[in-house]
């Protein structure tokens, strides 16, 4: 349900020569970072967190993964920041912080 | 120079003898006139087996082009042919085409647009279609349509281009008239046109994402991508037409054809069969002692801007005759010639736009005398005029 997390091998085109021919390319999907959308971040407070993994099933744009040991984490790459999970969290883990924009 | 045949052929005949020349591995059309009987013959032609291609019947123009686009992306050479309305229909997947950088080839029988409903020819359908990305160019008779068929793929095709085609046919004027047309041998045209290959394709053993998003970062350069790739077909249609004069003995003219313009003090600038009036007149005038000239013009993107510029550069007086217009100002055509000489740094010619041919009127040789007539007369201020 999430996306895959960014490879660290990926590296973004930087001239038009690095682009490929059309629109085809190896695992190729050319997605900005959504990171500048957001105004507030979601925080979770793992003390508080239960791990009822509610943000996990709700979050519309499935950025908060399932999968670190120990624990549930945001992928601020692509968090727009619209604060359905810090709104849904029944113990109140998840806190809205400003991005100091 | 390799041996030919000839046959009486219409303007449509001859696309569907080009396209079996070239041998595409797949071909989806919808029927619509003034195209239906290219790709009547081309059912019939894998029916007999003497062309070894998949024909899809499909339900609409949409569809058609849709096809094309998922078979090219796996590599095969694609045909499509519409006209008018199913053009406009396809319009959303012209844009996919191209900026997949899919090389189908594609015949428009050029056909007026509803309403009121017409099924004759005028260039409505595809001069407003000049943004999508797509190479155009505008044939004269049935010989130059079956040669800028074969022409096509090798221009699509080319790495460097890497786009779709769009080869024009004057509605019912060039599509449903009978010539005599030479036709290129099988092995000619082998030797002309290899086997299209590209990188751009569905591959198992290199699996690739097709057709992704690309956000606002990132869009922008693969339309900077597309614009250099248009661009260049410059050079590689003057290639092309160089090599294929070379295995059969007929020579094209590069993005436009120019007649007498060398020292024409009176030009009238077309496209398509209407170029074909236009001729004798200009000969006829000449006979007389008159200076005119003609241009038309063969691609219409690219723009011919410095073939156009220098044809021009010495005129009084040029006259852009169209069957098109872009309601509330002029036809478009008038526009991309009027761009052209603006970037000039000599003296303008005065420019006039003459629309006609709308709907299929006709335009004839006395029609062509009286705008000779009016380009040199005095400037009475009007610019644009139906005809």
């Amino acid at each position: 349900m999430n996306y895959p997390l960014r490879q660290n091998s990926f590296k973004p085109p930087e001239k038009l020569a690095d682009y490929p021919v059309g629109t085809a390319f190896p695992a190729g999907h050319l997605v900005d970072t959504n990171a500048s959308w957001r105004s507030r971040r979601p925080v979770i407070d793992a003390e508080k967190c239960s791990n009822c993994r509610i943000c996990w099933l709700i979050c519309p744009d499935g950025v908060i993964h399932n999968t670190t040991p120990g624990g549930l984490e945001i992928d601020y790459d692509y968090c727009k920041g619209c604060g359905i999970c810090a709104k849904e969290c029944r113990q109140n883990a998840i806190h809205m912080e400003n991005e100091g924009i | 120079m390799m041996l030919e045949q000839k046959a009486f052929l219409s303007g449509n005949e001859a696309v569907a003898a080009g396209v079996r020349l070239a041998r595409p591995h797949v071909i989806a059309a919808y029927p619509i006139t003034p195209q239906t009987t290219v790709i009547e013959r081309l059912a019939e032609m894998v029916e007999d087996e003497s062309l070894k291609a998949e024909y899809l019947n499909v339900e609409s123009e949409h569809s058609a082009l849709s096809a094309c686009i998922g078979a090219s992306a796996v590599g095969a050479r694609t045909f499509t042919a519409t006209s008018s309305q199913g053009l406009l229909y396809m319009a959303e997947c012209l844009h996919y085409a191209s900026g997949g950088r899919f090389p189908v080839v594609m015949m428009n029988a050029n056909r007026s647009v509803a309403l009121p409903w017409n099924i004759y020819g005028d260039q409505r359908d595809s001069l407003s279609l000049l943004d999508c990305g797509w190479i155009q160019a505008y044939a004269e008779n049935a010989q130059e349509s079956l040669d800028l068929i074969i022409q096509a793929y090798a221009i699509a095709e080319h790495p460097d281009v890497l786009t779709p085609m769009m080869i024009n046919l004057d509605g019912f004027v060039i599509t449903h008239t009978y010539e005599l047309v030479s036709l290129p041998s099988q092995e000619g045209v082998d030797a002309f046109l290899p086997p299209f290959q590209t990188v751009n394709k569905m591959d198992l053993d290199h699996p690739m994402s097709l057709a992704f998003t690309a956000g606002p970062a990132y869009n922008q350069a693969f339309k900077q991508l597309q614009h250099q790739a248009v661009l260049s077909a410059l050079k590689v249609i003057l290639d092309t037409e160089e090599r294929f004069g070379q295995l059969f003995g007929r020579n094209y003219s590069g993005l436009i054809e120019s007649i007498h313009c060398e020292d024409a003090e009176f030009i009238i600038v077309t496209l398509g069969s209407v170029a074909g009036t236009v001729k004798p007149v200009v000969e006829r005038l000449r006979s007389l002692g008159e200076r005119v000239g003609l241009v038309r013009i063969r691609y219409m993107r690219p723009f011919p801007d410095r073939e156009i510029r220098k044809a021009l550069a010495g005129a009084k007086a040029v006259g852009v005759l169209e069957k098109d217009i872009s309601f509330g100002y002029e036809g478009t055509v008038f526009t991309n010639v009027n761009s052209a000489l603006m970037r000039s740094k000599v003296i303008q010619p005065r420019l006039l736009n003459f629309i006609g041919g709308l709907g299929g009127k006709d335009i004839s040789v006395a029609d062509i005398e009286r705008l000779f007539l009016r380009l040199k007369s005095p400037d009475d201020g009007e610019t644009v005029g139906f005809i």
